[in-house]
């Protein structure tokens, strides 16, 4: 069964939320996407200050057999990025809620609150709809 | 739902995911891919490779109708025991297929091929056996596991009795023979030693678990394909296939046009149509930048033309990316590779990249 904290958002492309103070919002990949996609070999993250679109592509994470996108949950504006994960992007594998996060970014306030985000249980549900 | 081997119902209970590999449900892997890379250029792995499919050729004129369709020359095979890795080719010489064909008697051979042109294959074989009076006998019998490693003849001789267990120590590289109901290869598909056994459908789950309770690792199709890759190693169907001759497809060394009078199919199209020095050729490359190689990325050589990657992957044992690609003949020594609608530099290099559990390349 995979991991999945209480204290986070989660989205039906399997990345996790968490909020920050002052609108700021993180996010990565859940344990469930990471078991799935394998040993992560290479993370390409965007630059500081890109605009992001929610639905929109943002990251890039290579297995050793496949590269998948990871698609931004939020609108908003990329302020800090998980720079370690470029000489050890398997830290995702290993921790996926913590160490592993992606990228910070800064709510777009015109875009209003995040659409379809679900709680852990609804999650948990979700995983078992799609046949973990 | 895909074929099945023997073993599935065993890979599910060890937590494999399972994939479709040329329609086959076949493990890709059981925890990580990378863990299982490095037990095989450590130790020992073993890997179920039944999907490929076990022909036997027999009749007198068996040696005849090899000679006739594979681009090696199976007179190479001058004893029992002798094995040959070649192709065969169709009338405009493109690869129908590659395999490895082993000699047991003057009126047996023993060939395995691909699992996705197993069907393609047998048809072939059979309409070109007609004419030799050769049977062709699909061994749906049969099982393979493929044990690999520095450990593994050693840990797979410990299932054999003291004479069995000595004949098969004995096998020199690239030989196999029949021992004690199996047939046992010093062969693989991994750049390591090792043997591939061939044996009864009924005994290959047994024989799994007894060579995995002495630590040989369960391995995936994953952590084989990372293997063959660093092995250099062509993948057919990705790196060869009925568009490519053997010449631009690194495997000029496995085409015997000596003896000039042996005609296997294909030789006209050879050397009618200028393929012995052809405008492509298959070349290693390595990536000099963060990233990974993927087929069908855009290879571009400055002032040249362009190619594409065939094969590529994150390579465990150099910890950077490596590719297989078919560029311009007069590619030189580096050439960019379009990732994503960047270009990144790259190094051309000559196969194999990792050989006996050494980087052969920085």
């Amino acid at each position: 069964m995979s991991k999945i904290p209480t204290d986070l958002n989660y989205t039906r492309a399997h990345e996790w939320l968490r909020t920050l103070a002052h609108g700021i919002v993180e996010f990565g990949i859940t344990d469930h996407a990471q078991h799935a996609l394998g040993d992560l070999v290479f993370i390409e993250l965007p630059e500081v200050g890109r605009k992001l679109e929610a639905g929109g592509a943002c990251a890039v994470v290579e297995s050793v057999k496949s590269a998948s996108d990871v698609y931004s949950p939020i609108s908003g504006e990329v302020v800090e990025c998980n720079g370690a994960l470029l000489d050890a992007p398997e830290t995702v594998n290993q921790d996926a809620y913590g160490a592993g996060w992606l990228m910070r970014v800064r709510l777009d306030p015109r875009a209003g609150a995040p659409a379809d985000l679900m709680s852990a249980a609804d999650y948990e549900k979700f995983l078992e709809t799609e046949g973990e | 739902m895909g074929r099945r081997t023997v073993l599935f119902d065993l890979h599910r209970a060890l937590g494999a995911r399972i994939v479709d590999f040329g329609g086959w449900d076949m493990p890709l892997q059981y925890g990580s891919q990378i863990v299982e890379h490095h037990a095989v250029r450590r130790a020992a792995g073993v890997f179920d490779v039944s999907h490929m499919c076990v022909i036997d050729l027999t009749g007198g004129r068996a040696r005849e109708l090899l000679e006739r369709i594979l681009a090696n020359d199976v007179g190479k095979l001058k004893a029992p025991g002798q094995m040959l890795y070649g192709c065969m080719l169709n009338e405009s010489a493109g690869i129908i297929d590659d395999l490895v064909v082993g000699f047991i008697a003057d009126s047996r051979f023993r060939i395995v091929v691909n699992a996705g042109t197993r069907d393609k294959d047998l048809g072939w074989i059979r309409r070109h056996a007609r004419g030799f009076g050769v049977a062709v006998i699909e061994r749906t019998d049969l099982a393979i596991l493929a044990i690999q490693g520095p450990e593994a003849r050693a840990k797979t001789a410990a299932l054999l009795s003291g004479a069995d267990a000595d004949a098969a120590l004995a096998l020199r590289p690239f030989h196999g023979s029949e021992i004690g109901g199996w047939f046992v290869s010093r062969t693989g598909y991994t750049g390591e030693d090792g043997f591939e056994v061939i044996v009864p459908a009924v005994d290959a789950e047994r024989i799994w678990r007894e060579v995995s309770a002495l630590g040989v690792l369960p391995c995936g199709l994953g952590a084989r394909d990372t293997l063959r890759l660093e092995a250099g190693m062509n993948l057919y169907g990705s790196d060869m296939d009925e568009t490519t001759h053997p010449f631009e497809s690194g495997l000029g060394w496995t085409v015997a046009m000596q003896p000039a009078g042996r005609r296997f199919i294909g030789r006209d199209a050879l050397e009618s149509g200028g393929a012995l020095h052809p405008p492509r050729r298959l070349v290693g490359l390595v990536l000099e930048e963060r990233g990974v190689l993927r087929s069908h990325q855009r290879v571009i050589v400055p002032g040249i033309g362009e190619g594409a990657i065939t094969s590529g992957s994150f390579a465990p044992t150099l910890e950077r990316s490596i590719a297989l690609a078919r560029v311009p003949a007069l590619t030189g020594d580096t050439v960019q590779v379009e990732i994503r609608g960047k270009l990144l530099g790259a190094r051309v290099v000559k196969p194999p990249f990792v050989r006996l559990g050494k980087p052969l390349v920085q």
